[in-house]
C-alpha cells in the first residue's frame, strides 16, 4: 500500500482548514494519557474565547484534575484553587470585575464530589459565572477512583468489582440538579466521542458564554470525556464505552436556556 | 476627629471600609455575626459587596477570587468558624493573595489556630491582637494594609468583648505608606499575548513564562515571612524597667491586666505587664528585653496555655514561667467566663508574688 | 495499476508524528477510512496515523485527536497523490 507523504504541508494549492493548536494554547505538549478526551474539550473552549474576541477579558479557574496540565499552557490569565471551590472563587471574581468572562474548569470529581456545596450554592445565587464539568466518572488524576458521578457497575481503582448501590451509593446528575434552580441560566452536556458530537459541544460552550456575557445567570457545560486509563480499556474502546456507561446516565443535549427562543 | 459611640463591631465594619474593603463574604457565626450584618447593610451602600455566604469555605474562597482581581477582601468568623478556613488560608499565604480575616471570637483559645495555623505547609499568617476598640480600628486598618504590602494573610483577633463594647472611636482611614500597583492581580488583560498571568501555589508558571517551580517558590515565601517576622512585631509594655514580677497577656485580657499593673503599682507592686499585639511575629526580643529584671513571669490567658509556648519560647529556662489564667467560658461555650475579672487577675498574681507558706 | 482506481484527494494532512500517542481515535473517526496505524513506532514507541489516498480534509482528525497531531488542508482541485510529479 503507498501512503501520501504527511510530514509537510501540501505542494499543490491548497488551503489550511485546521491546525495543530488553538492560537490560546501556548504548545501542542501535554502529559495526558492516550485517548483521554480533556484536550479535545479544551482546545474548543480556546478556540471558542478566541472567535468571541475574549482571551483579553476572561480569567479561568482551575480546580484539580489532569486537566490541570493546562494552567501551563492556556494563554488567558488562570489561578489554581482549591479542590472544589471554582465556583465560588469565580463569584468573587465576577463580583468584582462583572464585565469579565469568568469561568471555571473542573472535573467530576472536583465538581460533583468535594465541591457539590460550591456549584449549587454558586448556581442558586444565579452568578453568572461559567462552570465547565469534564465529567469520566473518575477521579483520573490519582489514577481512577470513583468519584460522586461514577455510575452503577462502573470498575474503577477502589470499586474493582464495579459500583454496587447498596455499599457505594448512586451517581449525582448535576446538571439536572443545577437546572432545577432559578439561578441557573444555562445548563448542557455535550460529549467529544466523535466529531459531531465535539461539533455540538462547541455551540455549547459558545451558548454558555454569550449567556454569561449577557449576564444572564449561572452557566454549567458539562462535556463527556473518555478517560481509557481509568476505564482500563484500550484507548480506541473509549468513545463507545463512554457513550455506553456515561451516556446512558447522562444524556446529551441542552438541559436548560433560559434565553433560548420558544418554538412557536 | 470625629467620634461616635458604636460597638467594636460596627467599629471594625468601619475601620474596614475606611481602609478600602470592596468585599465581604460571611457566615453567621456568635460573636462575629455582627460584624457580618453591619457589612452586609454597608458594604452594598458604598459600592462594594457582601455576600452572605452559605459556608464558611465558600465565604473565604469567594474572598479569596475578589482579592485575586486586585481588591481589598475579607472574611471573618469566630475561632469555630476559622476553623473550616484553615486550608484557604495556607493556600493565599502560598500563592500571595492578600486577605484579611477577622476572628471575632467567642474567647482566648484560638491562639494556636491564629498563630500556627491548620493548614497545610510552611506558611506564617500575621495576627495582630486588639486590647479594645480604638485599637481594633487601628489594626483592622493595618491589616489590610501589612496584607496587601507582603501580599499575605492576616488575622484581625478580636473577641466578644470587644465586639458588643460600646466605645466612643474615630474611624476615620489612616495613611499608612504607600503601595506599589497590584501588578499581579488577574483582569484578564494579558490573555492571548503569549504571557498571560497565572496564580498558583505551585509557582510553576507557564510554558512561554516558567515560574520557579514549587520548591523555590515555598522557599521564597519562607524567607519572606522570616523578613515579615523582623520588620513587624509590634507589642506594648509598661512598668517593665524595674518590674520583680512580669505579666504577659494578650487582647482584651491584656487591657485588664495593664489595669490591675498600674492599679498594683500605686500600692507599691513591682509589677509590670507585656502585651504582644503581634501574635505573630511574636515579639520575642522585646519581651526578653522587658523581662530583663524579672524574677518570674506570670502568662494570664484565659486557655490550657497556648502563648504560654511562645513565652517560653522568648525566654527560656532564664526565668520561671508560669500561667495564672486557664479555660474560662460560661455554660453556653460562647462567652468568656468569669476569670476575666480585674479581682481574679489581681489575686492570682499576689499570689504569685506572696506566696502563703 | 490501474489508474482510474485511485482514490483522488480533496485534502490531506500533516502529521506531527512524535506527538502521537497512538490512541487510535482518528482512524475510527475517519469517515473514508484513510487512515490507518503504522508498524514502526515513533520515537516514544507509539504507532502512528498513516494517510491513504482519499481523504476529504473534513478535520474529523484532527477535532478528535487528543494530542493535536493534526494539521488539515483542503486542495483546490482534488488530486492523485500517488501520481509521479
Amino acid at each position: 500500500m503507498n501512503y501520501v507523504d504527511t510530514t509537510y504541508p501540501p505542494v499543490r494549492e491548497s488551503r489550511q482548514v485546521a491546525s495543530f493548536k488553538p492560537a490560546l494554547l501556548q504548545t501542542e505538549e501535554h502529559h495526558l494519557c492516550p485517548g483521554c478526551g480533556e484536550p479535545v474539550a479544551i482546545r474548543l473552549i480556546c478556540e471558542v474565547i478566541q472567535e468571541l474576541g475574549l482571551a483579553q477579558d476572561t480569567i479561568s479557574i482551575f480546580g484539580h484534575g489532569c486537566y490541570g496540565a493546562f494552567m501551563s499552557t492556556l494563554d488567558v490569565e488562570t489561578t489554581l484553587c482549591l479542590h472544589g471551590r471554582a465556583p465560588a472563587v469565580a463569584t468573587g471574581m465576577k463580583r468584582m470585575r462583572p464585565d469579565k468572562l469568568i469561568w471555571t474548569m473542573q472535573g467530576d470529581g472536583d465538581m460533583v464530589s468535594e465541591g457539590l456545596a460550591e456549584v449549587l450554592h454558586t448556581a442558586a445565587r444565579g452568578e453568572s459565572v461559567t462552570c465547565f464539568m469534564l465529567n469520566n466518572g473518575v477521579f483520573g488524576d490519582t489514577g481512577g477512583q470513583m468519584t460522586a458521578a461514577s455510575v452503577v457497575g462502573q470498575r474503577t481503582k477502589n470499586t474493582l468489582e464495579g459500583r454496587d448501590p447498596g455499599y457505594h451509593g448512586f451517581p449525582i446528575t448535576i446538571g439536572e440538579m443545577v437546572a432545577a434552580l432559578p439561578g441557573s441560566a444555562y445548563v448542557a452536556r455535550g460529549s467529544v466521542h466523535n466529531a459531531g458530537s465535539i461539533a455540538q459541544a462547541k455551540k455549547m460552550i459558545r451558548r454558555g458564554f454569550e449567556r454569561q456575557m449577557a449576564n444572564a445567570g449561572f452557566g454549567l457545560v458539562e462535556i463527556l470525556t473518555m478517560c481509557p486509563t481509568g476505564w482500563f480499556l484500550p484507548t480506541k474502546d473509549g468513545p463507545e464505552y463512554m457513550m455506553e456507561s456515561l451516556g446512558s446516565v447522562y444524556p446529551l443535549g441542552i438541559i436548560k436556556d433560559v434565553g433560548a427562543e420558544q418554538p412557536a | 476627629m470625629s467620634l461616635r459611640l458604636i460597638d467594636g463591631s460596627e467599629a471594625v465594619a468601619e475601620a474596614a471600609l475606611s481602609a478600602g474593603l470592596r468585599f465581604y463574604s460571611g457566615y453567621p457565626m456568635s460573636p462575629a455575626t455582627d460584624l457580618l450584618e453591619q457589612l452586609a447593610k454597608k458594604l452594598p451602600e458604598r459600592g462594594g459587596v457582601c455576600i452572605n455566604a452559605d459556608t464558611e469555605i465558600e465565604g473565604v474562597n469567594m474572598a479569596i477570587g475578589a482579592s485575586m482581581t486586585g481588591f481589598r477582601a475579607a472574611t471573618g468568623s469566630c475561632g469555630q468558624g476559622l476553623s473550616l478556613m484553615q486550608e484557604a488560608i495556607a493556600e493565599v499565604a502560598l500563592n500571595e493573595t492578600p486577605l484579611v480575616i477577622f476572628n471575632m471570637a467567642r474567647s482566648q483559645q484560638d491562639y494556636f489556630q491564629a498563630t500556627r495555623g491548620g493548614g497545610w505547609g510552611d506558611y506564617r499568617t500575621i495576627a495582630l491582637a486588639p486590647k479594645d476598640v480604638p485599637e481594633a480600628v487601628e489594626l483592622t486598618q493595618l491589616a489590610f494594609h501589612l496584607s496587601d504590602k507582603y501580599r499575605v494573610p492576616a488575622i484581625v483577633y478580636g473577641d466578644n468583648i470587644l465586639a458588643r463594647t460600646l466605645t466612643a472611636v474615630d474611624t476615620s482611614p489612616i495613611a499608612f505608606e504607600p503601595l506599589p500597583p497590584r501588578d499581579w492581580a488577574l483582569d484578564g488583560t494579558t490573555g492571548g499575548t503569549g504571557r498571560s498571568k497565572q496564580i498558583w501555589t505551585w509557582g510553576v508558571g507557564k510554558h512561554n513564562t516558567p515560574g520557579p517551580g514549587p520548591q523555590l517558590h515555598w522557599r521564597n515565601i519562607a524567607d519572606k515571612f522570616a523578613r515579615i517576622a523582623e520588620t513587624e512585631q509590634r507589642w506594648e509594655a509598661g512598668f517593665h524597667e524595674d518590674a520583680e514580677t512580669m505579666v504577659v497577656a494578650f487582647g482584651t485580657a491584656g487591657k485588664f491586666v495593664e489595669y490591675v499593673v498600674e492599679d498594683m503599682r500605686q500600692e507599691g507592686w513591682q509589677v509590670g505587664f507585656f502585651r504582644p499585639i503581634t501574635l505573630w511575629p511574636f515579639p520575642e526580643d522585646a519581651l526578653e528585653r522587658g523581662c530583663k529584671t524579672a524574677r518570674q513571669v506570670l502568662v494570664f490567658e484565659l486557655n490550657a496555655g497556648q502563648m504560654i509556648d511562645d513565652v517560653r519560647i522568648s525566654l527560656g529556662k532564664r526565668v520561671p514561667i508560669r500561667s495564672i489564667g486557664g479555660i474560662s467560658s460560661d455554660d453556653a461555650g460562647i462567652n468568656i467566663g468569669d476569670r476575666m475579672d480585674a479581682s481574679y487577675i489581681r489575686a492570682r498574681i499576689i499570689e504569685a508574688m506572696e506566696p502563703v507558706s | 495499476m490501474n489508474v482510474a482506481a485511485r482514490k483522488l484527494s480533496r485534502g490531506t494532512i500533516v502529521v506531527a508524528v512524535d506527538r502521537c500517542k497512538g490512541c487510535e481515535l482518528c482512524v475510527r473517526a475517519c469517515p473514508v477510512d484513510v487512515l490507518t496505524m503504522s508498524e514502526v513506532t515513533n520515537a516514544n514507541g507509539f504507532r502512528f496515523p498513516l494517510l491513504a489516498p482519499g481523504c476529504t480534509g473534513c478535520t474529523a482528525c484532527q477535532q478528535v485527536c487528543p494530542d493535536y497531531v493534526f494539521e488539515v488542508y483542503k486542495y483546490e482541485e482534488a488530486v492523485d497523490e500517488l501520481a509521479a510529479d
